[in-house]
């Protein structure tokens, strides 16, 4: 589903953020990606969700080359794949409800069908009696269950999620990654980034580890 | 896994739906925004009015003077003085000859005995004329040219082939003040074009700030809406139907001012009018012109937000 292929990415000031990394994950597959800040854990996601191009290497999602992706295809692959931040990038000017419409929204979907697929999607995440709540009103674990509902609405085969945790206490934590592992469990592809490696270990998921930018357990190596 | 394989996209029926689907939702949120802003909405429609109002009353005043002139140059009459050998009696049928040129409407007789009886009625040296023994006036025939031949080179012609004839003495067309008037008009003509230009481009730019400070305050909204698979043309849609709206708005505004202006200038243009023995009324905007300022309003509006949207959008990108 994920393939990478000897994929450097060093930014415009030098930085070399990953070094010929590969790696493999299966349909259906979950793994974690772990390493200290400035690892490159969030460099690898940003690549595989195309917000950034890799300097060298290939990188395959779902059987497509991304390299091949012109700008304006960009859109269409990213309405595939889920997306979710340690900081949840919600807008604050609008209800929980619509913040989880928004990908169906840009999709062009009727309004019967994104109110079944919102509440559908907040309901998986325990917040449907939150749908007209502002964003501001949550807790930050109910926020980013909203972030998490977002990235889920759509039904993306793959579902990325860069230090989903990071905010939350270790109770809070264990409870979203539960939530992905019930994602993953009906088939949607999961790659996590996290350091939290007391609750990583708990869930028996392959483990990538990167430190300054390369590969160290090869573990998933193609 | 073979890598060149393009993405699949929806059906075509489905990709329309949900292209309507999102030009109507565009269209509505667009609309919304300018309700939930009304104050700062109606300053920018009416700083676009203003721009668009002035160079409009401009073309205006400039159609109801050329819908004037037509009236004022038939007042452009030829004088014809005949030689002093011309006898009273064979004046009138010099002027039927006249009349009978293509380029002459009408010509009126005048012996010399009328012509001495019009200049004591009008003159007032009714008794200075007693006292000379012969009558010092020439006769005349007062040539109309024909409503075809009232332009300035036709009429120049007439008045020398009129001279030309043995028994002209003089043919006499005021011209100079006609000419002043269309190179007046010419230079009106003019400075609205070059008006009309400069405010237009302010109305681009008043509309392209107003659609920048938009869109970075947006800012997040569209790097949230570009991770969710956004296109550009769906984050370009509602600030392309905001700055239609601005500029539709603002050009109907404009049809309001420039409707009330000449509403206000109605009765003193009558007066003026009656004054003058004319019976013109002032011309408004009509249906044409109405149409031309909302088709220019909206176009400036969607041209000048079209511009700054491509301008700032490529700056955002998901980080």
């Amino acid at each position: 589903m994920i393939l990478l292929r000897n994929v450097s990415k060093r930014y415009p000031n030098g930085h070399e953020a990953l070094a010929r990394v590969s790696l493999s994950l299966d349909r259906g597959a979950m793994a974690f990606l772990t390493g200290h800040s400035g690892a490159g854990k969030s460099t690898l996601l940003k690549l595989i969700a195309l917000i950034e191009r890799p300097s060298r290497g290939q990188i395959l999602v779902n059987g497509q080359d991304l390299a091949v992706l012109s700008a304006r295809q960009v859109p269409y692959f990213r309405r595939r794949i889920g997306i979710i931040f340690q900081d949840h990038h919600l807008l604050h000017d609008r209800s929980v409800f619509d913040n989880v419409a928004l990908p169906l929204v840009i999709q062009g979907y009727r309004q019967p069908e994104i109110a079944r697929r919102v509440r559908a999607a907040l309901d998986k995440v325990g917040l449907l009696h939150k749908e007209q709540a502002e964003p501001v009103t949550l807790s930050t674990g109910e926020q980013q269950r909203v972030g998490i509902a977002r990235a889920v609405v759509h039904k993306p085969a793959i579902l990325l999620a860069d230090e989903p945790t990071g905010n939350l206490d270790p109770h809070l934590s264990r409870e979203i990654m539960q939530l992905f592992l019930r994602f993953n469990q009906v088939g949607t592809t999961v790659l996590i980034a996290s350091h939290d490696l007391d609750l990583i270990s708990s869930l028996g998921k392959p483990t990538v580890h990167l430190h300054e930018g390369q590969l160290q357990r090869r573990a998933l190596e193609p | 896994m073979s890598g060149q394989r393009r993405l699949e996209q929806p059906p075509v029926n489905a990709r329309f739906r949900a292209y309507a689907i999102n030009h109507l939702r565009a269209l509505i949120f667009s609309l919304g925004k300018l309700h939930r802003a009304p104050f700062s909405s109606t300053l920018t429609l009416l700083v676009i009015a203003t721009a668009l109002t002035l160079p409009t009353l401009f073309h205006v005043a400039l159609g109801n003077l050329k819908q004037l002139s037509p009236d004022w140059s038939r007042t452009a009459q030829i004088s014809v003085f005949l030689e002093e050998t011309v006898t009273d009696e064979q004046v009138p049928s010099l002027a039927a000859q006249l009349a009978q040129r293509a380029d002459v409407a009408e010509a009126l007789p005048i012996t010399r005995s009328e012509a001495l009886a019009e200049f004591r009625a009008h003159s007032g040296f009714d008794g200075a004329l007693d006292i000379l023994e012969d009558n010092p006036l020439p006769p005349v025939i007062v040539v109309t040219p024909a409503l075809d031949h009232r332009a300035t080179t036709a009429l120049e012609m007439l008045v020398s082939a009129l001279e030309q004839r043995p028994e002209v003495a003089l043919a006499l067309l005021d011209l100079q003040w006609m000419q002043r008037l269309f190179a007046i008009m010419d230079m009106l003509q003019r400075a609205t074009v070059v008006l009309s230009l400069l405010l237009g481009l302010g109305v681009l730019l008043v509309v392209g700030n107003t659609i920048r400070l938009d869109v970075q305050n947006r800012r997040e909204e569209i790097e949230v809406a570009k991770l969710v698979g956004a296109t550009d043309a769906f984050i370009r849609r509602p600030f392309l139907y905001g700055g239609l709206w601005l500029g539709l708005g603002g050009a109907a505004v404009a049809v309001a001012i420039v409707t009330v202006t000449l509403l206000l200038l109605s009765g003193p243009v009558h007066t003026l009018s009656r004054l003058y023995g004319g019976e013109w009324a002032l011309q408004g905007l009509g249906l044409q012109g109405t149409l031309t300022l909302l088709g220019v309003g909206a176009l400036l509006g969607l041209v000048g937000s079209w511009i700054t949207v491509n301008q700032h959008l490529q700056d955002i990108e998901p980080r």
